[in-house]
């Protein structure tokens, strides 16, 4: 039996210490929100926060996570920049299929006010879109980074 | 009011996929579910002698004698076995079906299930092949006359290898049995493609059939054929367990076994005028089909038609076949055929500035096509004929002409491409499929009914945008019902740039036709007090359209919309990498009903066919693909992507919803000649794709001097 602090709750998961985190996501929490796009840790679809660290859920044990935080895009909303992210995927069009968007938004959360374009893409770098070619993601980012607190922003 | 259309209102799945409620296949399971998995042949020719299947009592084992009606995959031609009996014609052949409840029993199924084959002499040169799965000609004028006319005639092969769509989703489907009925949901494009396979497969009348399409996490025209076959595999494996069953391909599998971008050898033989103009056009187009005919030959259709490029010429002589070869199929890719040759004839046009000694800009703004030009079969086309306008329009945002001349001579490049992209099905395909879409009127407003799908590209959002301003109420009056045979009409597939185009114009027709019954009434007063009612509306052709299959000649397509992309690049002059610096595209659309969704369209597009220019490299060996693996099969990442710069020229289409052409398609046809032409301007002679730094240090002989030969 793991303990797994997963979107502000503490979890017990009775499962096999090295199946995949992404699986003990989707089949033993019911959170579906994390995607598998290629199982290997090229996509970054899978990308959920390990204590406010990106990784790709789909190359972690299960046990690596044990005793630690977990935050899937089901828990983004209560991140510092999740609200300002998420509306703005909508907004400025970085959602398109949706399928790499949730994995796109956790692997952004970590960014802060003031980072440059250079910064929004090694931030993002592990994760790929098919859809959009990248410039409307680097513009929903942009603009959830520049809102200021008060206005469902993200303070720096 | 606001108007919806022209706006950019708020995309209709927009929040439950940024909060990740949106349900995907793999996400959805149900009760006393179980998994399903393909043993698949492992070479590419031969037959089957013997097969070794001993599982425990707890696996579902099914093969091509538990299809209870004809064993094929319906499409066009029925020559593709749902699953193999005994001959081979590919690797990666679905022969049997294992079902488990649990799937991690499946993992090493492959090692317990096993074949002997005997084995035959592959083939996988297109010319070589002595199969063809579809001829097509195409003459203008008289071509002896037009080589007569011209004082030069150049001379060229280009070549263009497979792409995978790389939708980042995998394919995947769960057919759910019931007493003599059956429903498959999954990640699709086409609802009615798979309700019309399984209908023959599973022998069953069209009622007891039900297809229903889930939250679909991209698709790029692999998903419109091949979810076919999967729904079959996984409808056979449910009919024999009595469970529902999830298929859902890993990458690995998703890669060697499903269809890809046509590979393609296009032959010119032009004569110009030494001022340019062009007298005379003969084309040869290759395909290279795969091992099964799926739908090889309407993607060489719409690629022959599109081979003489956006240029006008009297003579002209297009001919063109599909063939087969032991690969898995090639199939629908965006563009459909229409990439491969527009790359051929930009490349082409690009040695041919060259040997005159003329700009590339101005050999295009010669040749042109104008509004009321004709081309290659026939078409006289509209005022909305757009070359010109396109290109001026790249070529003044990228100051084209200043930066070719600075770089010259440098390892900065760039090159332009200039092409154009048939709205809807080609020829009579709109007429044979006599689309329909309903509109039923709900207490508030509107529900749209149509099998159009949503992959991503806004087909709810656009859909709604349209009915909102032909009814006359808010955009959030308008609610999308998801794509269920069960309820939608068959609008046909989601393919070929007519979303927008075809089904948002039965749409538009459909709210205009609601408006009149309502008279004066809002939806919700006149619901109030008749209660709801629903409006269909069929597809009819434009008046004056004329298309002759026999002689391809007429109206290709009721419009085509027009592009122009300029590539500036750098050539690492150590290690031959290419980096994309600046990409523009010009794109003419009629009408971007969402302009923020259309950009999106021309950017996504652009960034998929920088990729097929420079890195994306399907390895085949022993007709396998070798780099079956997002590690060595590589996309661009937010890294490679290029700056991009898109302007929208709007110059509407009288038959469109308010003026709307097609926009998904079009922006891959432009990116890979324009990345090539680029390398041309640094010095680099290069006829095939990708660019990749290998090929340009071993094919890419330096040309002589600036400017070439």
């Amino acid at each position: 039996m793991m303990r797994i602090k997963i979107n502000g709750k503490v979890r017990r998961v009775d499962a096999h210490p090295m199946k995949r985190l992404l699986d003990v996501l989707r089949e033993d929490c019911g959170l579906t929100g994390t995607k598998e796009g290629c199982g290997e840790g090229e996509c970054g679809a899978c990308t959920v926060l390990l204590d406010g660290v990106p990784v790709d859920s789909c190359i972690v044990p299960a046990a690596h996570a044990e005793g630690r935080e977990v935050v899937t895009i089901e828990g983004a909303a209560a991140l510092r920049t999740g609200p300002a992210l998420q509306d703005a995927f909508v907004a400025h069009g970085g959602a398109q299929c949706g399928i790499c968007t949730p994995g796109m938004i956790m692997a952004a959360t970590p960014l802060r006010t003031g980072d440059s374009l250079d910064e929004i893409k090694t931030a993002i770098a592990g994760n790929l879109c098919r859809c959009t070619g990248y410039p409307a993601i680097f513009r929903s980012i942009q603009s959830a980074l520049k809102r200021r607190k008060g206005r469902r922003g993200i303070r720096a | 009011m606001a108007r919806a259309v022209g706006r950019n209102v708020r995309r209709k799945d927009g929040d439950a996929k940024v909060s990740g409620a949106a349900k995907y296949i793999d996400d959805l399971t149900f009760p006393g579910m179980i998994f399903g998995s393909t043993i698949r042949s492992t070479i590419p020719r031969g037959a089957i002698r013997a097969r070794h299947i001993e599982l425990p009592a707890d696996f579902v084992v099914a093969d091509y004698r538990d299809i209870p009606g004809p064993n094929y995959v319906a499409l066009i031609d029925p020559d593709q076995p749902c699953l193999a009996v005994g001959e081979i014609r590919h690797v990666a052949e679905p022969i049997v079906l294992v079902g488990h409840a649990d799937k991690h029993a499946l993992i090493d199924i492959n090692t317990r299930v096993r074949f002997d084959f005997q084995p035959l002499e592959p083939n996988y040169d297109p010319e070589a092949s002595d199969v063809c799965f579809k001829r097509i000609a195409i003459d203008k004028g008289d071509l002896e006359r037009g080589f007569a006319d011209a004082d030069v005639i150049i001379e060229g092969e280009y070549r263009t290898s497979h792409q995978e769509q790389l939708y980042v989703e995998t394919n995947g489907v769960i057919a759910v049995p019931s007493e003599g009925a059956m429903t498959v949901y999954g990640s699709l494009q086409c609802p009615y493609y798979v309700h019309k396979a399984l209908v023959v497969l599973l022998n069953l009348p069209p009622e007891r059939v039900r297809v229903v399409q889930t939250e679909t996490g991209g698709g790029f025209g692999g998903k419109e054929e091949y979810p076919s076959m999967l729904a079959c595999h996984a409808a056979i494996l449910a009919r024999k367990a009595q469970r529902p069953v999830k298929m859902i391909y890993d990458r690995v599998e998703d890669l060697l076994a499903t269809t890809k971008r046509h590979p393609s050898i296009v032959r010119h033989r032009t004569g110009v005028t030494k001022s340019g103009t062009i007298t005379a056009m003969d084309v040869d187009v290759v395909m290279d089909g795969g091992a099964y005919a799926t739908l090889s030959a309407v993607v060489l259709s719409r690629g022959v038609i599109h081979a003489a490029g956006p240029y006008r010429c009297d003579h002209v002589r297009i001919r063109g076949r599909a063939m087969m070869t032991h690969t898995p199929p090639n199939g629908a890719f965006r563009g459909f055929g229409a990439p491969q040759t527009q790359f051929g004839v930009e490349v082409h046009l690009d040695r041919i500035a060259d040997q005159l000694g003329i700009d590339p800009v101005k050999l295009r703004a010669i040749n042109a096509l104008r509004p009321g030009d004709t081309t290659a079969t026939g078409q006289k086309l509209g005022k909305d004929a757009s070359a010109l306008p396109v290109l001026r329009a790249a070529v003044k945002r990228s100051q084209f002409a200043r930066k070719r001349r600075q770089w010259q001579g440098t390892n900065r490049g760039i090159g332009l491409s200039l092409f154009f992209h048939g709205s809807g099905f080609t020829g009579g395909g709109e007429v044979k499929l006599a689309s329909k879409a309903s509109l039923e009127l709900t207490a508030t407003g509107a529900r749209i009914l149509v099998a159009s799908t949503e992959i991503g590209q806004g087909t709810r959002t656009m859909h709604a945008q349209i009915v909102a301003d032909a009814l006359g109420v808010p955009y959030d009056a308008i609610e999308v019902h998801e794509a269920d045979t069960a309820f939608v009409p068959d609008s046909g597939p989601t393919v070929a740039s007519r979303t927008c185009m075809i089904v948002g114009k039965l749409l538009e027709r459909c709210a205009r036709d609601m408006r009149t019954r309502l008279g004066r009434m809002t939806p919700a007063q006149y619901f109030r007090k008749h209660g709801s009612f629903t409006v269909t509306s069929q597809y009819e052709p434009p008046p004056g359209l004329r298309w002759s299959d026999d002689t391809y000649a007429g109206d290709a397509y009721g419009s085509y919309a027009w592009g122009c992309n300029v590539v500036e690049l750098e050539v690492d002059p150590v290690t031959f990498e290419v980096t994309p610096l600046n990409v523009t595209a010009v794109a003419e659309i009629g009408k971007a009903i969402h302009p923020m969704m259309a950009v999106g369209q021309i950017e996504g597009g652009t960034a998929q066919g920088v990729g097929w220019a420079l890195i994306e490299d399907v390895v085949m060996r022993d007709g396998r693909m070798a780099n079956a693996q997002l590690t060595n099969y590589i996309i661009p990442t937010p890294m490679d992507a290029p700056r991009m710069e898109v302007g929208i020229v709007e110059r509407p289409y009288r038959h469109g919803p308010f003026g709307a052409k097609g926009v998904g398609e079009m922006p891959i046809d432009g990116p890979a000649p324009a990345v090539i032409n680029a390398l041309r301007h640094c010095g680099f002679d290069l006829r095939a794709l990708p660019a990749t730094p290998e090929r340009l240090l071993a094919e890419g002989r330096r040309l002589r001097t600036a400017g070439g030969r």
